[in-house]
């Protein structure tokens, strides 16, 4: 699952930072994802997981690590 | 007991704040406004009227001296400014837009103890968020803060700061440090001495002319503690974008309702001309009435969905509320003008003279800045964007 999401963030997340090192943890707002990015991001993560997030995960902080994508994905495919 | 030459040294209630800033539109900055306009000169008198009654620091809280006035509350009276003077009331607008945003985001001590100085002192805050270089893009920014030694230093080539002159002081957005991408930002308060701004060029635009909105480079340096304590972004989805539209928008109503004023006097003066018939611009005026009467209501219900969700900063970060804010913008941008359109023909040749009691022009240019001042179609962009994953409310 990791791979695929940094698979994503290489194709859409255009930070300035390698998204295949970058670590699980950092920011990814700090690490230059930019808001128009993150919408890309979402998009890419729902088609390759084929989930749907529901509206109280349309947030920032869904979206700020690999960690918090991780669990966002795993929340959505849970229910 | 009050009279003219009586010193406030109290902040007055925040249920007056309104009412006090209605009778200085109609006392101080109408009779001036035309002259503002024209010279294209700051509204002193306005905002010393203002300072005398402790207007500046209308949505300052109480604790720290202030009125503690809502965003409605500051926004009805920004209704009355705006009809009498739309670059008085600009002025005064993103003032308090940088105010609301001190309040709910710089929380350190020095911020804290900055806003109580604001109140003593009646400081007029300005703004720095355009930048050279960024197309125009406030979310992102190409100067940096430079922190050394817990102090701060940062320069910026701002293309427009309005009433930068006659500011105290200034929130600028930089990145947060050299190393930051373009979008990780803070907002910096600088004030002088620390502040220098060199003008680059002058200000001499269609409307609003008063705001004196030309380039400078700014150039600050001051406590580490300036920097606003939580990141620009939030700032900005959560404040500083939500206040503006609502009260950038609450003055475009002003002018708005001023030019349907002139219209329904015209009408109304044809009527009695001819008793029994109905002037021919009547019925637009019932349009343009209509117009007037959903951007009233759009305002109101602005107003209200922002203090519904004020207190909860995820209902203020929820992608529902930023596209409504942005729609808000969008459309009372579009509304104003159209009604100063409408009255222009309800009144003809009366209103496109430049003199005389019926004269539109200002009304006219000025209402058109309401498009370009944050461009609606970037606006419209981000709404776009966010109606990709949006899944309604």
């Amino acid at each position: 699952m990791d791979e695929t999401i940094r698979q994503v963030l290489v194709e859409h997340g255009r930070l300035a930072v390698d998204a295949d090192t970058i670590s699980d943890q950092a920011d990814l707002f700090a690490s230059g994802m930019t808001s128009h990015a993150s919408v890309n991001v979402m998009l890419a993560i729902e088609d390759a997981f084929d989930i749907e997030f529901s509206e109280k995960m349309l947030k920032k902080s869904t979206f700020e690590s690999i960690a918090a994508i991780r669990s966002g994905v795993l929340e959505m495919a849970g229910e | 007991m009050t009279n003219a030459t009586e010193v406030r040294t109290t902040a007055p209630d925040a249920r007056a704040v309104a009412g006090a800033m209605a009778r200085i539109a109609i006392e101080v900055a109408a009779p001036v406004a035309d002259e503002v306009d024209r010279l294209g000169r700051f509204p002193s008198e306005t905002i010393d009227a203002l300072r005398a009654e402790y207007l500046l620091s209308a949505m300052v809280p109480p604790s720290l001296g202030g009125s503690g006035a809502t965003v409605g509350q500051v926004s009805d009276g920004l209704v009355d400014l705006g009809r009498h003077c739309a670059s008085s009331a600009m002025v005064v607008a993103m003032h308090h837009i940088q105010v609301a945003s001190l309040v709910r985001h710089g929380r350190n001590d020095v911020l804290r103890h900055f806003l109580g100085e604001l109140v003593a002192h009646q400081y007029l805050l300005g703004s720095a968020t355009t930048e050279v270089g960024t197309g125009g893009d406030v979310g992102s920014s190409v100067c940096a803060v430079d922190m050394a030694g817990g102090t701060f230093h940062l320069e910026k080539q701002a293309p427009v700061i309005s009433y930068g002159k006659f500011a105290d002081g200034i929130l600028a957005t930089a990145r947060r440090s050299a190393d930051s991408p373009e979008n990780d930002q803070v907002l910096v308060l600088c004030r002088p001495p620390g502040l220098v701004l060199e003008q680059v060029g002058e200000w001499n635009a269609l409307g609003f002319r008063g705001t004196c909105s030309p380039g400078f480079v700014l150039k600050a340096h001051g406590d580490a503690a300036s920097v606003l304590d939580d990141p620009y972004a939030d700032i900005s989805s959560q404040t500083m974008l939500p206040v503006a539209h609502i009260l950038w928008s609450s003055l475009w109503l002003g002018i708005a309702s001023s030019a349907l004023e002139l219209a329904r006097r015209y009408v109304q003066s044809e009527a009695r001309k001819r008793p029994g018939a109905t002037p021919t611009a009547a019925p637009r005026l019932a349009e343009a009435t209509a117009i007037h009467l959903q951007l009233t209501e759009m305002v109101r219900g602005a107003v209200h969905r922002y203090e519904e969700a004020e207190a909860d900063p995820e209902r203020l970060s929820a992608l529902g509320f930023a596209i409504a804010m942005n729609t808000l913008k969008v459309s009372a941008s579009t509304l104003v003008v159209d009604i100063v359109r409408q009255s222009m023909v309800i009144c003809g040749i009366a209103a496109y003279r430049l003199e005389g009691p019926y004269s539109l022009g200002r009304h006219l240019r000025d209402s058109m800045g309401a498009a370009v001042m944050v461009n609606n179609d970037r606006i419209m962009g981000n709404n776009a964007q966010m109606l990709l994953v949006h899944r309604g409310e």
